[in-house]
C-alpha cells in the first residue's frame, strides 16, 4: 500500500544517461523499484546496468508499459521533459531537477490539471514506499514500513525526520518530498487527502517551512477533512523577512508566510507542532499511541460511529484534539528542560 | 533579483508604459545637466534596494538645476539602511491629480498570474491589502491566454471612473503584463501610477523582481545586478553555488539542504543560542564549497563557533570532512568546530576527521547544544 508509488510502479528514467540520472537509477534498481526504462535521446538501443534506453518517454511507454517518470534533466530542459512525460500518458511523474523558471511551472501546472495527471516537485527528493518502490533521491536503507505517511517541503529536513522515525522505530507508508519551489505540483492538500484515503496510513507527518500560504491551506483542510492524527513541523522561525532560505519558495515576503502564523494555524485545529525534529517522533508516537487505545478500547463504538454520519463527524473532531493537550504538557516539559 | 526603479523604467518605456522626463546619475554633475535639460523643478531619487527610501531622506525636490546639483551630492553621500547611494533617478516634478496602484504577481495560491488594481496608490499597498482590502480589485490570469483586452478594461473601469483615462489605463496594464511575461518576473508594480493636471497618466514609480531561475535565459536583465546590492561575502556564496544569508548571532552553521539549515538556527534559537547565518552547501558538496562557506562564516568577526550539520544523501559526508581538513590546513581557525555528520560515507569521513581538532556530535540536538555552550565559554 502506501500512496503514489508501490509494487505496481514501472518507472522510466528521464536522463538516464546523465551523471544523476545513472547514478539514481541503479539506486532505485537496487532498492528494488523496477526500473523499466530510460530516456535520452539519440541514445536508444543504449543499455544502463541492462536498463533500455528509449529516445522518448511515448516509445518507453509503448515497450515497457512504464506508468511512472522521474526526471534528472537540466532545468532548461526540465520542464519540457514533463510535458512529454504527460503526454506520453505517464500518470505520476516525479521532477527532482530544480531551478526550472516559475512562469514556466505556471504554465506547466496549468496543462497537467486539466490532464489530470499528478506531478510530484519539481526541485524535490521524490517518493518512497518503504520495502516497495523509491522513487527519487533519498538514502533508502533509512527507511522502514510502517503507519506514518510523510510529506514535506524539504529535502535533508526530511531525512533527518525519518531517520528519528525510524531509530523510534516508527515506520513509514510513504514518505513524499514535494519541492521547495513557489509553484509545485502536489502541494500538502493533495497529499493529506492521498494519505487520508490509504488505508496503511494511520498518521501523517507534515514538514513545512516558511513562504507562501500552503501549511495554513492544510490547516483548513485537516479540519475539514482529516481523521488521522497528523503532527506537523515548521521550518524558518529565525528567518529575517524578505531573503530567500536557499529555496525559491522559502521566503517571508509582505508579512505573510511566517513561521509563526503556520504554527499558529495548525495549532488552532489541533494538530501539535514539534518544536524539533527529534521531537516529532514523540508526537508521532503519542498520537499512534492513542489510537491503539481508541481502537481497542470502544471498537463497538467505532463501529457504530462509521454507520451513523453524524457521529462521525465528532469522531473526526475529537481525534486531533486529544493529541494536542497531550503535545502541550510536552512542549511545556521541553521548555522547562532546556532551561 | 531586483532591478532599480531606474532600470525598470527603461524596460516598462520599451514596452510603451509612459514614465516621467529624466535620467539616470552617478555624479551631481550628471544630475545637474540631466536638471537642466528638463529645464523645470525635478525630483531626485535613491537608487538603493531598500524599502522606505522617502522616509529615509533618500527622496528629495530640486527648484533649479544648481539646487539638483546641491541635492544630488546629498543623496549620492548618503547610506540608506547599510547600503551606499551610488546613483540618484532625475525625473520631471509633476503635479499629480490622483495617484492609482497597478501591479503583477505570481500568486502561490491559484497558482497563476494575479493583476492588481487599486484607487487607493501612492501608499504602502500591503497596508491597504491588510486594512482594506477590498480597495484592490484582483484577476487571476489563465497563463496560456494572457491578459485578455477585456479583462484589464474591466480592472481598469473599476479604479478609474473616467472613460478615456480608464482606456489608457487598460492598455498599461496590457503592456504591465508583457513586461511580467517578457522580463520572467516575479513581481511588476506601478506604485503610483499617476493622472496629472496637464491630463497625462504616467508611471511614477516602477518596482520589478526577476525570478532568479529564470535569469539564464535573460542575460540582459542578469547584467543589470547590482554588485553594491548584496554583501561580498552573499556574492562570494552565490558564484559557489551557496546559499548565504547573514544574521547577527555567533554561531556560525554549514549544513547541506535549505530546510535542515532553516531547522538548525531554529535549534540554535531553541535551546538558547544566537545563529550567526544561513549557509545551504547545496547538494553535491566537494570539499572546495566546504572551504569557501568557511571562509565566508570566519569572515563574520561575531562568530564564536561553527556548527556542522550534514545529513549525508547525494552530499557525501567524506567530502564535507575533506573540505574541514582542508580548510584547517590551510587557514588558522581560532573558533571551534562542531561536526554532526549521518548518512553517506560517514564512518570514512570520521576516520578523515580523526587527523585534526574538531569536536564530533552524535544528532543534531547534542551537536547545538555543544555548539552553544562553547559560546557561552567565551564570553
Amino acid at each position: 500500500m502506501g500512496v503514489l508509488v508501490g509494487k505496481q510502479t514501472r518507472v522510466v528514467v528521464q536522463g538516464i544517461t546523465g551523471r544523476d540520472g545513472k547514478f539514481h537509477a541503479l539506486q532505485m534498481k537496487a532498492y528494488g523499484t523496477k526500473v523499466v526504462a530510460g530516456v535520452t535521446p539519440g541514445k536508444a538501443g543504449a543499455k544502463v546496468d541492462g536498463i533500455p534506453v528509449f529516445n522518448s518517454v511515448r516509445e518507453a511507454v509503448e515497450k515497457t508499459g512504464a506508468n511512472t517518470s522521474v526526471v534528472y534533466v537540466p532545468s532548461f530542459a526540465a520542464a519540457d521533459a514533463v510535458y512529454e512525460a504527460a503526454d506520453a500518458g505517464i500518470g505520476v511523474i516525479v521532477c527532482i531537477s530544480e531551478g526550472i523558471p516559475t512562469l514556466d511551472m505556471v504554465r506547466l501546472v496549468d496543462y497537467l490539471k486539466q490532464k489530470k495527471v499528478r506531478l510530484i516537485g519539481p526541485n524535490c527528493p521524490g517518493v518512497i514506499t518503504p520495502g516497495e518502490a523509491k522513487v527519487g533521491i533519498m538514502p533508502g536503507s533509512m527507511h522502514i514500513p510502517g503507519p506514518v505517511g510523510v510529506v514535506s517541503r524539504s529535502g535533508t529536513l526530511t531525512y533527518e525526520v525519518v531517520y528519528h522515525l525510524t531509530k523510534c522505530g516508527i515506520g513509514q507508508s510513504t514518505c513524499m518530498g514535494i519541492g521547495g519551489d513557489p509553484i509545485i505540483g502536489t502541494n500538502f492538500i493533495d497529499a493529506l487527502a492521498l494519505f487520508e484515503a490509504d488505508k496503511q496510513t494511520k498518521a501523517v507527518v507534515l514538514i513545512g517551512e516558511i513562504g507562501g500560504t500552503d501549511e495554513e491551506d492544510a490547516a483548513a483542510f485537516i479540519k475539514k477533512r482529516v481523521t488521522k492524527p497528523v503532527v506537523a513541523f515548521i521550518a524558518g522561525i529565525t528567518a529575517p523577512p524578505g531573503k530567500r532560505m536557499g529555496h525559491a519558495g522559502a521566503i517571508i515576503s509582505g508579512g505573510t508566510g511566517t513561521a509563526k502564523e503556520k504554527i499558529e494555524a495548525f495549532e488552532a485545529v489541533g494538530v501539535p507542532v514539534a518544536k524539533t525534529p527529534a521531537e516529532i517522533s514523540e508526537l508521532v508516537g503519542e498520537g499512534l499511541a492513542k489510537l491503539a487505545r481508541r481502537v481497542t478500547k470502544v471498537p463497538k463504538r467505532a463501529m457504530s460511529a462509521r454507520k451513523k454520519i453524524a457521529k462521525k463527524k465528532t469522531a473526526k473532531r475529537s481525534a486531533p484534539r486529544k493529541i494536542s493537550k497531550k503535545s502541550k504538557t510536552s512542549v511545556k516539559k521541553l521548555d522547562k528542560k532546556s532551561r | 533579483m531586483k532591478v532599480h526603479e531606474y532600470q525598470a523604467k527603461q524596460i516598462f518605456s520599451r514596452f510603451g508604459i509612459p514614465t516621467q522626463p529624466g535620467g539616470v546619475a552617478s555624479t551631481p554633475e550628471e544630475a545637474r545637466a540631466i536638471a537642466e535639460r528638463i529645464g523645470k523643478r525635478v525630483v531626485i531619487k535613491a537608487q538603493v534596494h531598500v524599502g522606505g527610501r522617502g522616509k529615509a531622506g533618500g527622496v528629495k525636490f530640486a527648484p533649479s538645476p544648481e539646487e539638483a546639483y546641491r541635492v544630488a551630492s546629498e543623496i549620492l553621500s548618503m547610506s540608506i539602511k547599510g547600503l551606499p547611494v551610488r546613483k540618484v533617478l532625475v525625473g520631471e516634478c509633476l503635479e499629480v491629480r490622483s495617484e492609482y496602484y497597478l501591479g503583477i504577481v505570481i500568486d502561490r495560491r491559484s497558482q497563476k498570474p494575479v493583476v492588481m488594481a487599486s484607487a487607493a496608490g501612492g501608499v504602502d499597498i500591503e497596508e491597504v491589502a491588510r486594512e482594506t482590502p477590498e480597495k484592490i480589485h484582483k484577476l487571476v490570469v489563465d497563463p496560456t491566454r494572457g491578459l485578455m483586452a477585456y479583462q484589464a478594461r474591466e480592472l481598469a473601469y473599476r479604479i478609474v471612473p473616467d472613460p478615456k483615462l480608464a482606456g489608457r489605463t487598460a492598455s498599461v496594464l496590457k503592456q504591465l503584463y508583457d513586461v511580467f511575461v517578457s522580463v520572467d518576473a516575479s513581481l511588476a508594480e506601478i506604485n503610483p501610477f499617476v493622472t496629472t493636471a496637464a491630463g497625462e497618466m504616467i508611471a511614477l514609480d516602477a518596482k520589478l523582481n526577476i525570478d532568479d531561475n529564470a535569469l539564464d535565459r535573460r542575460p540582459e536583465i542578469a547584467e543589470m545586478r547590482d554588485p553594491t546590492s548584496e554583501s561580498s561575502e552573499e556574492a562570494r556564496a552565490r558564484g559557489m553555488g551557496l546559499s548565504y544569508v547573514k544574521l547577527d548571532g555567533s554561531i556560525g552553521c554549514i549544513v547541506n539542504g535549505a530546510g535542515l539549515a532553516m531547522a538548525t538556527m531554529d535549534m540554535i534559537k531553541y535551546y538558547g543560542g544566537e545563529p550567526a547565518n544561513f549557509l545551504d552547501i547545496g547538494g553535491s558538496s566537494s570539499p572546495e564549497k566546504v572551504t569557501t562557506a568557511m571562509d565566508i562564516i570566519l569572515s563574520d568577526k561575531n562568530v564564536k563557533a561553527i556548527l556542522f550539520n550534514i545529513f549525508g544523501g547525494i552530499t557525501r559526508c567524506d567530502d564535507v570532512a575533506r573540505g574541514i581538513v582542508d580548510t584547517l590546513k590551510r587557514m588558522d581557525v581560532r573558533v571551534p568546530i562542531v561536526v554532526r555528520l549521518t548518512g553517506t560515507n560517514e564512518n570514512l569521513a570520521r576516520e578523515i576527521l580523526g587527523a585534526v581538532s574538531v569536536r564530533s556530535a552524535a544528532t543534531m540536538d547534542d551537536g547545538v547544544k555543544q555548539a552553544i555552550s562553547l559560546t557561552r565559554g567565551c564570553i
